[in-house]
């Protein structure tokens, strides 16, 4: 009944693994408070996570969750974050993905089938589009709402939007049934 | 009862292929929620059914969507935590704890030993708390009545020692960066003495009440079965994840505030099915009973703050009589903490599974960017694997089992 206790350390030789495997996949390798966190390009994310998942010494079979973060004043848009967890090694590891406004990221949903919500959240909430997304729908806000109110243009106070008129369709919910 | 058309064999439903049967193959959409007594709150379910089958799921959340994340970007880091009591509302002194520990962690800091017990026990207070909802309501979702009557006794018994320590009971806000709201008042320690004395006989009474059931057996196993490989990587955690026979407990995997030195066990499931995440809740409380016994023997004297006027509010009588401890108190409360720059992740064992928070910080006093890794929402996401090819009424017990809290989920 005793789970396995295994000291969770950063895993750093993954990353020396990681750089042989594909030359120039951690451009930038930050370690702070014992978490590594690595910068990868944007478009080999779909094919490191999926390395990153099958290599038994790296053995992440848990995407914890995706984060999304918007910049306003730096050469790149946005940061997608990919908190990996492994349940049979226990350790972590964070990548990273830098991207513009025009640019869209792979999804990992072939990967994770975990990530098809919080990936669906990080765009509904933040801006980011995931190429090959299932199903990339609002997920929090109305389908009908304009903004996306994690960018960081988003006034605290709140934006004006329309409110919808009674009688219209309220529950989108009863249109995308007919596609299911 | 045995001629009934809903007889099944142990493990699964037989579901007639659409094209046998003209009868089958006409399917029809229904509208569940959002304001539904077995959704626990506003959890609104589109469905596709084929007579009482149900062919397809579509969940739709935030009617409970409040913009915490936003608004964590405009508040000081102490300003957030009753912020937090809103997201799993059923155990908001698990929800303290684990904000404050990511605070915590971005800062570089470590409470004192009285703090980290006391800590301990909230959250192990939580957990029976939140697991005895579960267990009334998922009862009387499934018809037993008499269950809610006996958990929520119960509950009335911990939300008193709840409001003993906080001041409130649904609102805790207890903890601090740095340490706690306050000690704990006089006669506390009796009360939850008395409370993990009495509460394991009610926990039999449950038992033998619900486990040997047949009517409850009936209705939970082999519905809502998932497998280990799945769950994972849906990301699945705490009792769902346990039900499957993994072993992942944070407490236990990455142990904070001590807990590596408390002795309790992981109980696991096998079948993945609704029965088994009954079985693992049950006997969690079980543990945290233990856990709190344990914790009461070892509360050592101290302080429960770290003394370090950047972080924590120096003593009022000081303040009132000193002219150095007036300005840390004013420098505190009008600056609030700066954060390092850097970005952190810290989990914790909440009752519904991994409460994660990811923090992002420039170095001012409010972060850059917070992101809750709530437990419910991504446990939700399995509910389109558990309900579809089941009955409609099953519906009702893998919510039930699923245990969501849309507090969390929508944020």
């Amino acid at each position: 009944m005793q789970g396995p206790y295994i000291d969770p350390s950063p895993p750093r030789h993954l990353i020396e693994r990681l750089k042989e495997r594909y030359p120039g996949a951690a451009l930038e390798v930050t370690e702070f408070r014992g978490e590594i966190t690595a910068v990868v390009p944007r478009d080999g994310i779909l094919e490191i996570c999926r390395y990153l998942k099958d290599e038994p010494a790296a053995a992440f079979d848990m995407l914890t969750v995706v984060t999304g973060l918007h910049y306003l004043d730096r050469e790149y848009d946005y940061e997608v974050l990919y908190h990996l967890y492994s349940t049979t090694k226990n350790h972590r590891l964070r990548l990273k993905v830098r991207l513009k406004e025009s640019e869209t990221v792979d999804s990992v949903t072939s990967v994770w089938s975990g990530a098809n919500w919080p990936e669906r959240e990080v765009y509904d909430l933040v801006g980011v589009r995931f190429h090959g997304h299932p199903d990339l729908r609002r997920i929090i806000m109305p389908e009908d709402y304009p903004y996306h109110p994690l960018r960081k243009d988003f006034d605290v106070e709140g934006v004006p939007s329309e409110t919808r008129t009674p009688g219209l369709a309220a529950s989108p919910g009863f249109r995308d049934m007919e596609s299911v | 009862m045995e001629n009934l058309p809903s007889q099944r064999s142990p493990s699964m439903r037989p579901v007639p292929a659409e094209s046998e049967d003209a009868l089958h193959g006409e399917t029809m959409v229904v509208n569940m929620g959002p304001s539904h007594p077995s959704t626990h709150g506003v959890l609104r379910l589109v469905l596709r059914l084929d007579g009482e089958v149900v062919k397809a799921v579509q969940p739709h959340l935030g009617y409970l969507h409040r913009g915490m994340e936003k608004i964590a970007e405009g508040m000081t880091y102490n300003q957030f935590v009753p912020y937090t009591d809103r997201l799993d509302y059923l155990a908001p002194l698990s929800n303290n704890v684990g904000y404050i520990l990511a605070v915590e962690k971005l800062l570089g800091i470590t409470v004192p030993p009285r703090a980290q017990v006391i800590r301990v026990m909230c959250c192990e207070i939580a957990r029976i708390s939140a697991h005895l909802l579960w267990l009334g309501t998922g009862a009387l979702d499934l018809g037993a009545a008499t269950v809610f009557f006996h958990t929520f006794r119960e509950r009335e018994t911990l939300y008193n020692i709840i409001e003993a320590l906080t001041g409130t009971r649904l609102t805790t806000s207890y903890t601090r960066v740095g340490g706690l709201m306050r000690d704990l008042p006089e006669g506390w320690t009796g009360q939850v003495r008395s409370f993990i004395d009495a509460f394991p006989a009610m926990l039999d009474e449950i038992d033998s009440l619900l486990t040997r059931n047949r009517i409850w057996m009936k209705r939970t196993q082999g519905v809502g079965r998932i497998g280990a490989a799945e769950a994972i990587a849906l990301g699945l955690t705490g009792p769902n994840l346990r039900g499957c026979g993994i072993a992942y407990d944070v407490r236990r995997t990455e142990p904070y505030s001590g807990y590596e030195a408390y002795e309790f066990e992981v109980p696991v499931g096998s079948q993945g099915d609704v029965y088994d995440r009954y079985l693992v809740r049950l006997e969690e409380m079980r543990q945290s009973t233990r856990i709190l016994d344990q914790a009461l023997r070892r509360l050592p004297e101290g302080r429960i703050a770290v003394d370090d006027p950047k972080i924590t509010l120096p003593d009022k009588k000081r303040v009132l009589t000193s002219m150095e401890e007036l300005i840390e108190q004013f420098m505190l409360v009008t600056e609030g903490i700066k954060g390092p720059p850097g970005e952190v992740y810290h989990a914790i064992e909440a009752p519904k599974g991994e409460l994660g928070f990811y923090i992002k910080s420039e170095g001012d006093k409010s972060p850059y960017r917070l992101q809750i890794r709530s437990p419910s929402f991504i446990n939700l996401q399995a509910i389109e694997t558990m309900a579809v090819g089941g009955l409609l009424s099953d519906l009702i017990a893998v919510i039930a089992s699923l245990d969501p809290v849309m507090g969390e989920v929508d944020r």
